[in-house]
C-alpha cells in the first residue's frame, strides 16, 4: 500500500487546501449545530446558560478540529488508522479501572477541560481500522473466511469492552456501523445470512436468559426492553419517560406550539430534555414541519458524504466517507425512533444537537476525516 | 505491492453498488421515520395535544361558603364563622425546626403537633403548605402575621366554619357537620370532587344533612397551570362557586330556648305545632349536647360523657323515640267508637274499677271505680272501664284506621334524622310479627295506649293539631329555602263529624279546667288563653297480680329508670286553637304531676310570645312561677352571651 499511486501533484497543498474544503457540508453541520443551540436555548427557559452557550463554544472548538483534521493529508491518516484504533482500544480497557460512572451507563476519563468518552473516540477509530484493512486486504481475499473472522474480530473486541460499562446504545452502534462497513467493502452475501440467523437465534437466547444466572443483560436493559414493547406497563416509571416525549411531539401538530411555548418540555413533563430527547422540544415548539426540516437538514449530510464518496476513487477514502456517514445515520436514526416511540430507549443522543461535548468533537474530527478524503481525493 | 488499475476498477464498483444500496435503504428508514411523525403529530396530533392538556392543566375547587340556617323570624341557628390556621411552606421557611421553635412561643404547639406536622412535611412537595397548627385564635393569628419577618414560610390561612350559637338549643333539629368520612362518599354514586377536599365539612345528621344539597351550595374552580412535579406556575382563569342556599326553619327560637331551659336535664321532650299549617315552633329534646364539639371533632371523653348519660343527651326523643301513649290515646278510642256509631256521647257505662274480659281482670287505675261515666266525665276523670267498654262495641281496626286518620303510625316528613313510624297494631300486623292471633285482651290494653301501641312525641302533637282543626294538618319545619317560601297545606277535613269532635274538644277542655280534671292544677286562667288537654301516664313495666294486692307501689319509691312515662297534650286557647303542644317526661311519673305543668308553662309562653303575666297562672303557683321565671331568663342571658361571644 502506498500513496504513490495518487496524483500528488494534483493534490492542492498548503492553504490552498481551504478552498478545496467540501463547503456545503460545513454549512449543514452548522445549520444542524444551529438548530441545536436554538433548542438549547429554549430548554432552558430563554437562557444561553446552562447549555446553549458551552454547546457553541464546543463547537468552534469542533470546527477547528475538523479543519485540523481535514489539512492533514488523508494517507497519513490512513497509515495511522490502526495505531488509533489500538489507542482508542488502550483508552477503553483503562476506563474499566479508573474511569469514573455517571447515570448508570458511559464511563469517562476526566481530562479537565472536558470529559473524554473512549467509547465516543471508538465509534470512529473502528471507522478507520476498517477501512484501512480493507484498503490493505487483496479484493480476491475479501470473502475468505480467515480474513472476515479477522475484521470481526477487531469490531467484538471494542464492542464487548463497551456493553460491560454497561452502554448498551454504543455497543449497538459499534456492532451495526462494524457489519455494515463489511458490507461496504464487498464480503460475501452469505456472511451476512449467517449473521442475521445467528443473530435472531441470539436474541432470543438473551430473552430466554432472563432470571437464569446466565443472564445476558442487566435488569434494568430488559426493563427497558418491556417498556419499550409495552409503556404502559410502567407508566409512571420508565414507560412515563416515553408516554410523556410521545405526548411532547405529537401535541406540536403541523406547525408546533411556537418557540419557547412548548408546554411539556417547559414544564419538565418532558425528560432529559436537553439531552436524548431534544428532538421532541423541537417538534412540540416547530411541529412536523420544524421536525422534518432537521431531517431534511441530516439527509442532506447524507447525500453530500456518498456523493463524495462515490467521487473518490482512493479505497480507503471512499469507505471511510461511506463510514463516518453511515455512524451518523445510525446516531440520528437510533435516536429519533428512540423518541418517537419505534425503539427502546438505549441513550443515543441526537447528533450535533443534543447537549453534550465527547459527542459532538469526536463527530466533527470525523467529518474532519471526510474533508480530508475529500480534499485529498485522486484526481 | 502496486494495485492493477483492473483490481482498482473492480473495488469501486463494488463500493459504489454497495454504497447505492446502503444509501437507498437509509432513505427508505429516514422516509419510514418522516411517516411515524408525521402519523404522530399530523394524525394524532388532537389526541396528544389532549394528553398534554391533560398534563399541564390542573383543576382546584374553591370550597362554596355553607348556606346558614335561620329561624322564623331571621335569627341565625347555625352560622360559618372564619377558622384560623397556621401553614408552614417547607421551602420558604429553610430552617423549619428554627422556625418551628420561634412560632411556638408564639402559639400553642405541643410536640404531637410539631411532629405531625414535620411528618406531613417530609411526605409532601416542598412547596406546598402543611397546616402546623388548626383552630387558633384570633389573637395567635395577630402575633404571627406581626413577627412574620423573623418566621418565614409561615403563613396563617382562614377558612370559614360551622358554628352553632345556641349550642345544645338546636342540637337535635339542626344536628351538625364533621369532615367528610369514607362512610359518607359510600353514600353518593358519584361524589361530587368537593367532597374530597381535606377538612371539607358536611350535614351529619339533622336538618344539615337532610338539606345538605341546598346548604352546600357549588364549588368554585380556579384552573392552574402546574410543571411535573405538580408546582403551580400560574391561574389560568377562575369561576367563582355559588354559596349554598340559606335555610330557614319554622323554629321560634325564642320559645325553642325557653322549652330547653325550662327541661333542664329532666330527660323529656316538648313539641310545639302551629295549628295554621302546621308549622312547628319548637321541637326540643332534653338533655341536648353542644354541636360544636362534633364539628370541631368531638374528643373521646368527651364522647363517652355523653355516650353513658342514662338520660341519653345524643337521643333526639321528640322524633326517634315512640312511647305508648297511655291515657292521650282515649280520645282516639273514643272518636273511633263515635265516628263507627256504636255509642254516642252522652251513652253511659258503670265503672266498678275492673272489668273482666275473657277471664282476666282489666283495672281502671281508680280501684273503687268511678260510677257511672259519659264521654265528657271519662276522659276528664280518665276513666279506663269507659274506654274498655268502647273497645270492646267497636274493635281493634276501626281504633286503628281513626289512629291513623290522626297522624299516628305514619312517618311524617321532616328533615330530622331517624324519625320513627311508631306502631298502630292491628290484627293482622300481630299475626306477622308476633305470629300470634291477636285477642280481645289485645283490644282493652290498645283502647287505653298501652300494649303495642307506640307514638312519638311528634306524632302526639299531630294528633292533638288534627283533633284541634279537624283538618289532616302535618309538620312543617322548614319555611323557606333560599328565599322560597316553601309550600303552606292547611290540610284537608279529614271527614269526622264535627259534633263529636267539639264534644271531644270539649271533654279535653274540662281535663284542665274542671276542678275534677286531671289537669286542673295546670289549669291556665286568663280567660282568652285557656288550654284543653289530656293527661296520660305510660308503664314501662307491668304490674303483676301480686303486686297488686300488696298494692301498687309508689312511682317515687322506684328507681328512676322503671317509674312510669308522664305525657301531656294540649291545645290552645280553647275558644280560637292556634297551637298544640305535646310533652313526654321520661321516667316522670304521673302526667298531671310531671308533664302537664310543662305544657302550660310552654303553651303560655308561645301564645303571649314571651313570659306571660303571672296573672295567667292561678294565685297559689304565682310565687313560685315568678322565681321560675326568673331563673330560666337568668339562665338563657348567661347562655346567649357565651354563645354569640363565640360566634
Amino acid at each position: 500500500m502506498s500513496y504513490l499511486e495518487y496524483s500528488v501533484k494534483t493534490v492542492p497543498s498548503g492553504w490552498r487546501k481551504i478552498l478545496y474544503l467540501n463547503w456545503p457540508v460545513v454549512v449543514l453541520l452548522t445549520a444542524v449545530a444551529g438548530v441545536g443551540f436554538l433548542m438549547l436555548y429554549s430548554v432552558a427557559g430563554g437562557t444561553l446558560q446552562p447549555w446553549a452557550e458551552p454547546q457553541m463554544k464546543r463547537y468552534l472548538l469542533g470546527l477547528v478540529a475538523m479543519f485540523v483534521v481535514a489539512l492533514v493529508p488523508i494517507w497519513f491518516w490512513r497509515n495511522m488508522a490502526f495505531v488509533i484504533y489500538l489507542g482508542a482500544l488502550g483508552l477503553l480497557v483503562a476506563v474499566e479501572f479508573v474511569g469514573s460512572v455517571g447515570m448508570g451507563a458511559q464511563r469517562w476519563i476526566d481530562l479537565g477541560f472536558m470529559r473524554l468518552q473512549p467509547s465516543e473516540l471508538m465509534k470512529i477509530a473502528l471507522v478507520m481500522a476498517l477501512a484501512a484493512y480493507y484498503d490493505w486486504l487483496p479484493l480476491r481475499r475479501t470473502s475468505n473466511p480467515f480474513f472476515v473472522a479477522l475484521p470481526i474480530a477487531l469490531i467484538l473486541i471494542p464492542t464487548f469492552l463497551v456493553i460491560t460499562q454497561p452502554d448498551l446504545g454504543t455497543a449497538i452502534l459499534l456492532l451495526t456501523a462494524g457489519g455494515l462497513m463489511m458490507f461496504l467493502a464487498g464480503v460475501h452475501w452469505a456472511y451476512f445470512g449467517i449473521v442475521i440467523a445467528a443473530g435472531a437465534a441470539g436474541l432470543s437466547a438473551v430473552f430466554k436468559s432472563r432470571g437464569t444466572d446466565w443472564q445476558l443483560l442487566k435488569d434494568y436493559q430488559f426493563r427497558r426492553i418491556d417498556t419499550f414493547l409495552d409503556p404502559s406497563t410502567d407508566p409512571l416509571g420508565a414507560g412515563y419517560h416515553i408516554t410523556q416525549a410521545k405526548i411532547a411531539m405529537g401535541s406540536g401538530g403541523w406547525t408546533g406550539r411556537g418557540f419557547m411555548q412548548g408546554t411539556q418540555s417547559r414544564l419538565n413533563f418532558l425528560p432529559e430534555k436537553h439531552t436524548d430527547f431534544i428532538f421532541n422540544t423541537l417538534a412540540e415548539e416547530f411541529g412536523f414541519i420544524g421536525g422534518m426540516s432537521l431531517l431534511v437538514l441530516y439527509v442532506l449530510i447524507l447525500v453530500f458524504c456518498v456523493v463524495s464518496a462515490l467521487q473518490n476513487k482512493d479505497r480507503f477514502s471512499s469507505l471511510l466517507i461511506l463510514g463516518v456517514g453511515l455512524t451518523f445515520f445510525l446516531f440520528f436514526a437510533v435516536n429519533m425512533s428512540m423518541v418517537m416511540g419505534l425503539a427502546p430507549v438505549v441513550g443515543v443522543p441526537l447528533p450535533l444537537v443534543s447537549y453534550g461535548g465527547s459527542a459532538m468533537l469526536v463527530l466533527m474530527i470525523a467529518f474532519g476525516l471526510v474533508q480530508s478524503a475529500h480534499i485529498h481525493r485522486p484526481r | 505491492m502496486k494495485r492493477t488499475s483492473k483490481e482498482v476498477a473492480e473495488s469501486y464498483a463494488r463500493v459504489s453498488r454497495r454504497g447505492m444500496i446502503l444509501g437507498g435503504l437509509q432513505l427508505g428508514f429516514v422516509g419510514l421515520l418522516g411517516l411515524r411523525m408525521r402519523h404522530m403529530q399530523v394524525d394524532q396530533a388532537d389526541e396528544f395535544r389532549l394528553l398534554a392538556e391533560e398534563n399541564r392543566i390542573n383543576l382546584r375547587l374553591i370550597p362554596p361558603s355553607r348556606g346558614q340556617i335561620f329561624d322564623r323570624n331571621g335569627r341565625i341557628i347555625a352560622a360559618n364563622e372564619p377558622a384560623y390556621r397556621i401553614t408552614m411552606v417547607r421551602e420558604d421557611a429553610e430552617d423549619v425546626d428554627a422556625v418551628m421553635a420561634r412560632l411556638a412561643e408564639l402559639v400553642e404547639l405541643g410536640p404531637d403537633d410539631i411532629e405531625r406536622a414535620r411528618a406531613e412535611m417530609a411526605r409532601s412537595a416542598p412547596f406546598l403548605p402543611v397546616t402546623v397548627a388548626d383552630r387558633v385564635s384570633w389573637e395567635a393569628v395577630s402575633r404571627v402575621a406581626v413577627n412574620a419577618p423573623a418566621l418565614p414560610g409561615v403563613v396563617p390561612e382562614v377558612g370559614l366554619s360551622r358554628v352553632y350559637p345556641d349550642r345544645e338549643t338546636f342540637a337535635h333539629v339542626v344536628g351538625y357537620v364533621g369532615p367528610v368520612s369514607e362512610r359518607d362518599l359510600a353514600r353518593y354514586e358519584d361524589p361530587e370532587p368537593v367532597l374530597r377536599i381535606p377538612r371539607f365539612q358536611i350535614g351529619k345528621v339533622g336538618v344539615e344533612r337532610n338539606y345538605e344539597e341546598q346548604l352546600r351550595g357549588r364549588a368554585g374552580a380556579k384552573r392552574v397551570e402546574v410543571n411535573a412535579v405538580g408546582r403551580v406556575m400560574r391561574e389560568l382563569d377562575r369561576r367563582e362557586g355559588e354559596a349554598g342556599s340559606d335555610v330557614q326553619l319554622t323554629l321560634d327560637s325564642d320559645l325553642q330556648n325557653y322549652v330547653q331551659a325550662r327541661l333542664g336535664e329532666e330527660s323529656a321532650s316538648v313539641v310545639v305545632m302551629d295549628l295554621e299549617h302546621g308549622d312547628l315552633l319548637a321541637i326540643a329534646s332534653a338533655p341536648s349536647y353542644d354541636p360544636n364539639k362534633f364539628v370541631r371533632g368531638i374528643s373521646v371523653a368527651d364522647y363517652s360523657v355523653y355516650r353513658e348519660n342514662e338520660r341519653r343527651p345524643l337521643a333526639s326523643k321528640t322524633v326517634q323515640d315512640a312511647y305508648p301513649p297511655g291515657s292521650t290515646f282515649k280520645m282516639v278510642t273514643a272518636l273511633a267508637a263515635m265516628d263507627a256509631g256504636v255509642v254516642s256521647p252522652n251513652d253511659t257505662v258503670w265503672c266498678p274499677g275492673h272489668m273482666t274480659v275473657s277471664g282476666r281482670r282489666f283495672h281502671c287505675w281508680k280501684r273503687v271505680g268511678h260510677g257511672h261515666m259519659n264521654l265528657e266525665l271519662s276522659l276528664r276523670e280518665s276513666c279506663d272501664v269507659y274506654y274498655y267498654d268502647l273497645a270492646l262495641k267497636v274493635g281493634i281496626e276501626k281504633i286503628a284506621e281513626t289512629a291513623r286518620r290522626l297522624g299516628l303510625g305514619e312517618v311524617h316528613g321532616i328533615p330530622m334524622s331517624a324519625v320513627t313510624e311508631g306502631l298502630i297494631p292491628d290484627k293482622e300486623w300481630k299475626l306477622r310479627n308476633r305470629d300470634a292471633p291477636w285477642v280481645v285482651g289485645d283490644t282493652v290494653n290498645s283502647s287505653i295506649g298501652q300494649g303495642f301501641v307506640l307514638s312519638s312525641p311528634l306524632q302526639q302533637a299531630v294528633m292533638t293539631a288534627r283533633l284541634a282543626t279537624g283538618r289532616a294538618i302535618s309538620p312543617r319545619l322548614v319555611k323557606s329555602v333560599d328565599g322560597i317560601e316553601t309550600p303552606r297545606d292547611p290540610g284537608e277535613p279529614m271527614g269526622f263529624n264535627e259534633n263529636h269532635l267539639r264534644q271531644l274538644r270539649q271533654a279535653m277542655f274540662s281535663v284542665s279546667n274542671n276542678r275534677r280534671g286531671t289537669a286542673y292544677g295546670s289549669r291556665i286562667i286568663d280567660d282568652g288563653m285557656r288550654m284543653a288537654g289530656k293527661t296520660g301516664t305510660s308503664q314501662v313495666r307491668n304490674i303483676t297480680a301480686a303486686e297488686r294486692a300488696r298494692g301498687v307501689v309508689r312511682n317515687e319509691d322506684l328507681p328512676w329508670k322503671r317509674r312510669d312515662h308522664a305525657l301531656f297534650v294540649n291545645f290552645a286557647p280553647y275558644e280560637q286553637p292556634q297551637i298544640a303542644v305535646s310533652v313526654v317526661v321520661e321516667h316522670g311519673g304521673g302526667g298531671s304531676a310531671a308533664a302537664a305543668p310543662i305544657a302550660r308553662d310552654v303553651t303560655l309562653q308561645a301564645l303571649y310570645k314571651g313570659d306571660p303575666p303571672l296573672e295567667a297562672y292561678p294565685t297559689k303557683d304565682r310565687d313560685r312561677i315568678r322565681e321560675q321565671q326568673q331563673r330560666l331568663a337568668e339562665e338563657r342571658e348567661d347562655k346567649m352571651r357565651d354563645g354569640r361571644s363565640r360566634a
